[in-house]
């Protein structure tokens, strides 16, 4: 290809890329290193609150922000370095903890609470959201030629539904007078509460993203087990291969590109969690590195923000994001380079 | 059923062009954003019988306000804000002094409705809001329990009815994480006598008050729903109206809701009372708030004129006689019913409950405590520990947001 045509078919992408992408990252990179405030000036208030039939009114001091001279408050914006990295890691906290061999209190630092579910909830949910759908996939190609398609309309339902429509429709169901809580408690003749701690929590978390994501993984898989080398696999019949050697050597290695594929999209759409707290309602018990930057940007009633270290947070975020990449992405690097030659 | 549709069209047209109800025609368009309950419903609907009225009522209003009167026309000429949420409007400027039109169009207003900071006037202040205990009446009578006017009696109140078995749970409470459960702490904690913030504006939360509130809230927690950490103030009334729960303390403009027999099982059957307190001789453990209209300063002075006649409207005592029990009214015209018995009670008390104290350092605070109160709650923490937590997150955002050096 000449290298204009080349340009021609890339040059918007890139461009979008940069306006997209890279400029609002480096402004949020840039932001977390900074810390803006209002100038405060403390001025004596007489404020008047009606009581139910008189009202009182107190004189105290306030820290109200100095309006500048076109009627805005006046900002302070200072270069603050890794400080809002600090108060995000506590890092300090984090060294005690292990010093004085109390492992349990880093998880009463938000920022390690919400790494290890973060973690936690990726690394479990992968192989589970690969199994059951590479599952689905052989069941569907395996099936009658006319049940195919509404058995693959059935299984790709719970794909479609929005995330946090999905998520919450799991809370009223299993919520402590959801329909479903309400049927088991009957069977078991015991309260079940299944928001009340945070391991069932847990648990309805995996399930419920395991049953949103592997309808994905199977249209993959189900795509590529239409491309698996026929000849091969009657040849392997009539070496004597059972079914399990058939997925074992030689399905599952052709296969492999799309498992690594689906892996680097799921660690990158799961390490973002957030759905599942805000539907789920489980600040109390579990909360993700997603939730934390967003509670940190959430307005409270007097407007304050906590710009810098969302931003921080944010940063921590991509960065946590990027090492567990690492491993797919330099296998599929090397698996590309290999197939080029 | 297509009788029903027709008569429903003809009555939202009625809504919007026939002022009999008006005392002039609008014809400025004028915009509120206001909360969602009851009371501002009956406000806004009396202020959209001036026509060229448009009410958005959406709870997400504190996140939405700041912003859309900072911008240049504002994006609303009228906001509903209470005690809690004026604080970021006062502090940008964006909301303007009504002396003016007070004295213009403000003939009807009582003056204890009118919110006045620093000499201006910046608010009018339409009724009150308290929390306070709602109780089962038929519950409490029928096991010959006396109602409680303490934290201590509630529980032991809590305790007899768990054993009678009538209810779900004795208890209902609005700690879900967050806001909610920062509100509780607030509630308790000047019941005990505790100051929020020392002079030099660093909290003084780590006290002995606070391991007092602390762990009277968790005292709570064998009588409640097990996932009380989920609930906030619609839950605790629908478990309420479902007759799951037998005593809550509850916000007043959450009683009307009690009372209706269209969405309510136990209409009738809830009483109100004070807030308990939390010591002897203290206050009654709950805050006093107000909520009222503000008008917007990016807006011609002619909006704003139309803005605040629409909201005089809105807020006259003809609305009020047609609403009486949706909320606490300020406004002439109001006749107490029983279901404002409780937060009266609450309001004159002696000595009275605290406002909520709306300052920057509050809001910093209030995020501090909904934050670190919940490990305390499931019992990864303790109390001490939890409110050094809540002194260090506080101290954290206060020098971020430049009100600690």
């Amino acid at each position: 290809m000449k290298f204009k045509t080349f340009a021609a078919f890339v040059g918007p992408s890139v461009f979008m890329m940069i306006l997209f992408i890279a400029l609002p990252l480096m402004s949020v990179f840039m932001e977390s290193f900074k810390n803006t405030y209002d100038m405060r000036e403390p001025i004596e208030v007489e404020t008047c609150t009606p009581g139910f039939l008189t009202q009182t009114c107190v004189t105290e001091v306030k820290n109200v922000p100095k309006l500048g001279e076109d009627g805005k408050p006046i900002k302070i914006t200072e270069w603050v370095g890794f400080e809002s990295y600090r108060s995000v890691l506590q890092m300090d906290k984090f060294w005690a903890a292990i010093g004085s061999g109390n492992l349990g209190d880093i998880l009463q630092i938000d920022f390690w609470k919400a790494l290890r579910f973060t973690l936690m909830f990726t690394l479990l949910t992968l192989p589970l959201v690969i199994g059951v759908g590479l599952l689905i996939a052989l069941t569907v190609n395996n099936a009658a030629r006319s049940v195919k398609g509404p058995v693959i309309f059935v299984s790709l339902l719970p794909f479609i539904i929005t995330p946090v429509i999905g998520s919450l429709s799991i809370y009223w169901l299993f919520v402590g007078d959801g329909i479903l809580t309400s049927m088991m408690e009957r069977w078991t003749g015991t309260n079940i509460s299944m928001f009340a701690q945070a391991w069932t929590i847990e648990l309805l978390m995996y399930f419920y993203r395991v049953w949103h994501v592997a309808p994905f993984a199977f249209v993959i898989f189900y795509a590529g087990l239409q491309s698996v080398n026929m000849d091969t696999l009657e040849s392997a019949v009539i070496d004597g291969a059972s079914r399990l050697q058939r997925l074992r050597h030689v399905i599952i290695p052709h296969l492999m590109p799309l498992i690594v594929f689906i892996a680097i999209i799921h660690l990158m759409d799961c390490y973002r969690v957030f759905e599942e707290i805000v539907g789920f309602r489980s600040q109390a018990h579990v909360i993700s590195l997603q939730w934390l930057t967003y509670d940190f940007l959430v307005p409270d009633d007097a407007g304050n923000r906590a710009i810098s270290r969302a931003s921080a947070s944010a940063m921590l975020t991509m960065i946590g994001i990027v090492l567990l990449l690492i491993w797919p992405l330099r296998r599929t690097w090397r698996d590309h380079k290999g197939g080029a030659h | 059923m297509l009788k029903k549709l027709a008569l429903a069209g003809v009555v939202s047209l009625m809504g919007t062009t026939v002022w009999s109800a008006c005392a002039f025609e609008n014809t400025t368009e004028v915009k509120s954003l206001s909360a969602g309950f009851e009371a501002w419903k009956a406000v806004t609907d009396a202020m959209a019988e001036c026509g060229n009225v448009q009410a958005e009522l959406d709870q997400e209003f504190r996140t939405k306000q700041p912003a859309a009167f900072e911008a240049n026309p504002a994006l609303y000429q009228i906001g509903g804000v209470s005690n809690g949420t004026i604080t970021p409007l006062l502090n940008a400027g964006t909301i303007r002094p009504l002396d003016d039109l007070v004295a213009k169009y403000g003939q009807n207003l009582a003056p204890n409705q009118l919110i006045k900071i620093d000499g201006k006037i910046m608010a009018v202040a339409m009724m009150v809001n308290t929390q306070h205990l709602m109780y089962r009446e038929d519950i409490l009578s029928d096991l010959g329990i006396a109602v409680p006017t303490t934290w201590d009696e509630v529980y032991a109140a809590a305790e007899k009815i768990k054993e009678a078995g009538v209810v779900e749970y004795p208890l209902g409470a609005t700690m879900k994480s967050g806001w909610n459960l920062a509100q509780e702490f607030v509630n308790m904690y000047p019941g005990f006598g505790g100051q929020l913030f020392n002079d030099d504006n660093t909290t003084a939360v780590n006290s002995e008050a606070g391991i007092k509130a602390l762990e009277t809230m968790k005292a709570a927690l064998p009588f409640t729903d097990p996932e009380v950490l989920n609930s906030d103030s619609t839950t605790v009334q629908q478990q309420f109206q479902q007759g799951k729960i037998a005593m809550a303390n509850l916000w007043a403009s959450r009683g009307g809701a009690m009372d209706d027999a269209a969405e309510s099982k136990v209409a009738g059957k809830v009483k109100m009372a004070a807030a308990p307190i939390a010591m002897d001789g203290g206050a009654p453990a709950t805050t006093l708030w107000w909520d009222g209209i503000v008008i917007a300063t990016n807006i011609s002075d002619e909006d704003a004129d139309a803005a605040f006649r629409v909201a005089m409207e809105g807020m006259d005592e003809e609305m009020v006689t047609a609403n009486n029990e949706a909320a606490i009214w300020l406004i002439p015209g109001y006749v107490p019913g029983p279901l404002a018995k409780g937060a009266i009670d609450t309001a004159t008390a002696n000595p009275a409950p605290p406002a909520y104290p709306s300052t920057t350092q509050m809001g910093l605070l209030h995020t501090a405590l909904g934050n670190e109160i919940p490990a305390f709650l499931t019992g990864d923490r303790d109390a001490a520990a939890t409110l050094t937590a809540i002194e260090e997150a506080y101290t954290t955002s206060a020098k971020e947001a430049g009100v600690l050096k």
